[in-house]
């Protein structure tokens, strides 16, 4: 393991990753990879999760192609230095911020949408200049096989490498020293990350998860509320980070919302849902009995039917759900969606605050005053309000979570962001040494007084500003003729 | 989101993070976890900023001005007190003081002040073909209790700016300062909290048996100044609680002279910010890389300079600033057994007085180029090349900031692209971290995170995708629902591929 490690270090310190030529071409190679190979992927992707290769594609692959496109855009812009405003003291130097690469970055995916959340961190740790290790999930085989198999065929086979492997090889590589570490995955494991990552003083990122709640209010279209759920809990059989994993809503709206969905369900999967080809399953054996028992004890309104053999949970929906219950307790990820009746939103909003934050929170109102006080008095990872899942859609916004759903965010121009080091850059010349000469001792109180204005002012588009500058620019002229320099 | 790849986790048995903080992690503990439990002299105090923040007072502009208010209020009240505490701590000259601590202080307060508004505005976001119709924005949100630990060398500055964007963002405080700057550390506890809402804002004492202590409790933000060894014991209590944090850590900074330079001033600049608080500034330059024949030059010419700034007994000069305590001040007289002293070397311990000092044939294995030196003393390591330069840069850890002395420009750009650090400055010293539109932060072991200005309210702000979509217009999301006919995925494809929107 280290020995991998260490040849990756020594492909990065090579300086080949560098160049933004370099990396455009490696991005485009990424995109060539998912367009030629896009069966092969889809297949491994449908392998794993039961999934129909359309919504392989949907769900993943459209989004990789998107992000990369987004890249190869916006990246000449974003490996340019930015000049920054400059004080009196500095006005005259160069001033600007440069991004660059941290240097070896470490992703370890996730088994859920296992293409895309391995990926699309790559792409943002390839747009910043780095060499990257990945380590996609065991849990899903196929397509950790397959990104192993593609990757080299068409990225560089020293800077990109894949490592598979389980617990151990996993524990084995965070011993390892990177210059920043990505993961998805869980609460638990992102600790035990994030220590490992300590011993080396090495920034994470870190995307968790949660129960992200779902507040319905009563004055909304309730058919299409519960169309909108049904297609965000049910996506890849409620096994999405930011799927809504509960509802909360009064009472009263209870047995509406259980006949909508449950007739969307239909509407969406028909009759006999297992045959189905847009229904996923669930991941593993151990998912399967993890999610099964989460209905011991249970008002189940509809759904609950499994079969073991194929890892098949029905979408199903629970009403009149004690907070108390294993069901409220973890991330369901899988395809059982709580009612938790609350009397009013004052409730629901203290439910929530008295919770961890969630990776998302949804909530469904026509009230707008209702939603914006929603998003005013609770925290989450992100909000989508009357809708669900949309906002991780945004490659222009940062997707990421808060406290225990996460720290850090990625997508588009943000993951740009958290893979480089934005170096700040102050250039001045060796002359007009003359001007310094306020600043050194022997000190005096016109020298603090003085040191006051210079830094106290900005160099900025005021008028006064112009002003003082037309001032300085006579006085270094002077101090120039005089013969300082 | 559960993941599959679950890792091994051994249950060491991990001594108390304080003893840890100690350097004492082999020891047996004078007391026990369980005992330090029993008298947590923190829990109340962290309920009830908790219950304040709870109760959403900290969030309108309104309250966060007024503290900061409260903060400028402070320091101007306080300038003598202060200029005293800092001469008492650091025998820090009132110039010093005021240029490095007070007036950059001051400077945040009112730059926090002035942009607060446009800070805490939702910012706007762009949007693909299908959610045009929608409402994008993000919004920043206090993380909710946060903890700032504070060193000891500029323990006005150290402490207070990070609490100017903490504040500005929204957040309850837990400031602790320094032990070992006591006379600040008086005025911080003691004159500060009249000037804050004491409610949403608490001052903790102690030495690390304290602060380790703290640290068990979860906070929504830490934000660590302080030593690399401390500043991983601080991410790695903070990854219990999956807290995040920013860490302002140190390293030895390098300061390549090129042959091109005029040594005078080459000499005036490294100098003034070596020995600018008598050496104890985490982005001074640590030590300057050279070719023999520059040293030659270089040597007079700091000699020169250091004479003209501290006069020929720099002890008696009233801008020189001392050790801050024992501890350090033999530590660095330690240092000054390294190489050759080729200016100054003297010490007095009665005074915690080190003189600019110059260390000339050094050896990289030497303790004064294995440790950040934090002190007067300026070792010069000769190297024949900029290649060589880089190289020896690159051999060690990131630095908190690097320096390139030369008239030409290439020279300085090679340095710039050829190494990592976490600032950059050409022909000069620290003057970038006057700037309040630039970010001061390290990278690898020099630290994680930034902040001044507006990056410090960025690091204390949750930053919250919102996504409004109209409640209506179902008509356009049918596309997405399943059955999925061939219509139906052309038309999705279509619509969410990254092309389509170049299309409109």
């Amino acid at each position: 393991m280290e020995r991998e490690v260490q040849r990756v270090r020594q492909a990065f310190l090579s300086g080949r990753s560098r160049s933004l030529r370099f990396r455009l071409q490696q991005l485009e190679a990424l995109r060539r990879m998912v367009q030629e190979r896009e069966k092969d992927i889809l297949a491994a992707i449908a392998a794993d999760l039961c999934k129909s290769e359309f919504n392989a594609y949907s769900q993943e692959v459209i989004t990789v192609l998107g992000e990369i496109d987004f890249m190869l855009e916006n990246l000449p812009e974003w490996v340019t230095a930015k000049p920054v405003k400059k004080n009196l003291l500095t006005m005259l130097d160069e001033a600007y911020i440069q991004p660059q690469p941290l240097g070896v970055v470490l992703i370890i995916g996730a088994w859920n949408y296992p293409f895309v959340l391995t990926i699309q961190p790559l792409i943002g740790a390839i747009a910043a200049g780095n060499a990257v290790i990945i380590k996609p999930s065991e849990l899903s085989e196929n397509t950790a096989k397959i990104v192993a198999k593609l990757l080299p065929q068409y990225l560089d086979q020293d800077l990109y490498i894949v490592i598979n492997g389980g617990v151990e090889e996993t524990t084995e590589l965070l011993k390892q020293r990177f210059d920043h570490v990505f993961y998805t995955g869980n609460t638990a494991v992102g600790k035990i990350v994030m220590e490992a990552a300590a011993k080396h003083l090495t920034p994470v990122t870190l995307e968790l998860g949660g129960k992200s709640p779902c507040y319905v209010d009563k004055d909304c279209d309730l058919d299409i509320v519960c169309r909108r759920i049904t297609w965000g809990k049910y996506m890849n059989c409620g096994q999405t980070c930011i799927a809504p994993d509960y509802i909360l809503c009064e009472a009263s709206l209870q047995s509406q919302i259980v006949w909508k969905i449950k007739e969307t369900v239909k509407e969406f999967y028909g009759e006999n849902i297992k045959e189905s080809p847009d229904y996923e399953r669930i991941i593993n054996l151990r998912h399967f009995k993890r999610i099964l028992s989460l209905l011991e004890g249970q008002k189940i309104a509809f759904g609950g039917e499994t079969d073991e053999a194929t890892r098949y949970i029905a979408p199903t929906v629970l009403t009149d759900v004690d907070p108390k219950t294993k069901v409220m307790q973890e991330e369901i990820f899988g395809p059982i969606l709580p009612i938790v009746p609350v009397k009013n939103v004052d409730e629901a909003i203290d439910f929530i605050n008295e919770r961890e934050k969630p990776l998302a929170l949804y909530v469904f109102s026509h009230n707008h005053k209702l939603i914006k006080r929603m998003i005013d008095e609770t925290s989450s990872g992100g909000v989508t309000g009357n809708d669900v899942i949309m906002h991780f859609m945004l490659n222009s916004l940062p997707f990421g979570g808060v406290g225990s759903s996460g720290m850090g965010a990625y997508h588009g121009k943000h993951s740009f962001d958290t893979f480089s080091h934005q170096r700040p850059c102050l250039l001045k010349s060796l002359k007009r040494e003359g001007a310094n000469k306020l600043r050194y001792p022997p000190n005096s109180q016109s020298k603090v007084d003085w040191g006051k204005f210079f830094l106290l002012k900005r160099f900025n588009k005021e008028k006064f500003g112009l002003l003082l500058l037309t001032f300085l620019g006579i006085v270094a002229a002077v101090l120039v003729k005089a013969g300082y320099y | 989101m559960n993941s599959g790849t679950s890792v091994c986790h051994s249950s060491s048995q991990t001594p108390p993070i304080w003893a840890l903080i100690q350097g004492r992690g082999d020891h047996p503990s004078k007391g026990t976890r369980e005992h330090w439990k029993r008298i947590d002299p923190f829990q109340d105090t962290l309920r009830r900023l908790r219950e304040a923040f709870k109760s959403g007072r900290t969030r309108s502009a309104e309250f966060r001005a007024a503290q900061l208010q409260g903060l400028g209020r402070f320091l101007q009240e306080n300038k003598q007190l202060l200029q005293d505490a800092l001469a008492q701590d650091l025998h820090k000259s009132a110039f010093e003081a005021d240029v490095s601590e007070i007036i950059t202080t001051q400077n945040e307060v009112d730059y926090a002040l002035k942009n607060l508004q446009a800070w805490m505005k939702d910012e706007p976001g762009s949007t693909n073909l299908f959610m045009k119709l929608d409402s994008v924005f993000i919004r920043k949100e206090p993380f909710g209790l946060v903890l700032i630990i504070a060193p000891w060398n500029y323990p006005v500055n150290l402490v207070l700016v990070p609490l100017v964007g903490a504040l500005a963002a929204g957040n309850c405080v837990v400031l602790k300062p320094s032990e070992i700057s006591q006379g600040t550390e008086k005025v911080v506890a003691e004159v500060l909290p009249r000037y804050l809402d004491q409610s949403c804002f608490a001052v903790v004492l102690g030495g690390p048996q304290e602060t380790g202590q703290l640290l068990e409790h979860k906070f929504d933000y830490i934000f660590f100044t302080g030593s690399p060894r401390v500043g991983k014991i601080v991410m790695t209590a903070a990854a219990k609680h999956l807290t995040p944090v920013t860490l302002e850590l140190g390293g030895k900074n390098p300061c390549y002279v090129d042959d091109s330079c005029d040594p005078q001033t080459v000499a005036n600049r490294v100098a003034w910010f070596r020995y600018f608080n008598a050496g104890q500034t985490c982005v001074a330059p640590d030590y300057v890389l050279c070719s023999p024949e520059m040293q030659e030059r270089l040597l007079p010419a700091l000699q020169s300079t250091i004479t003209r700034f501290y006069g020929d007994d720099p002890q008696s000069s009233p801008n020189l600033g001392r050790i801050i305590n024992q501890k350090q001040f033999q530590r660095l007289r330690a240092l000054l057994g390294c190489g050759h002293v080729a200016i100054g070397g003297q010490s007095d311990e009665s005074d915690c007085y080190i003189a600019p000092t110059v260390l000339v044939d050094v050896q990289e294995t030497e303790p004064v180029m294995q440790e950040e030196i934090f002190g007067p003393i300026l070792p010069i390591v000769n190297v024949r090349s900029v290649d060589e330069a880089i190289e020896f840069i690159n051999r060690r850890e990131k630095p908190l900031a690097l320096y390139a002395f030369s008239n030409s420009s290439q020279v300085v750009n090679q340095m710039l692209e050829r190494t990592s650090s976490g600032g950059f400055a050409g022909n000069d010293g620290f003057l970038y971290v006057s700037l309040l539109s630039v970010p001061l932060g390290g990278v690898g072991h020099s630290g994680m995170g930034r902040y001044h200005g507006k990056f410090t309210f960025d690091t204390f702000s949750h930053h919250r995708t919102c996504l409004l979509a109209p409640s209506g217009l179902e008509k356009l999301k049918e596309i997405r629902y399943p059955p999925y006919t061939d219509w139906n995925q052309q038309l999705l494809r279509w619509g969410m591929g990254p092309k389509s929107c170049t299309l409109l």
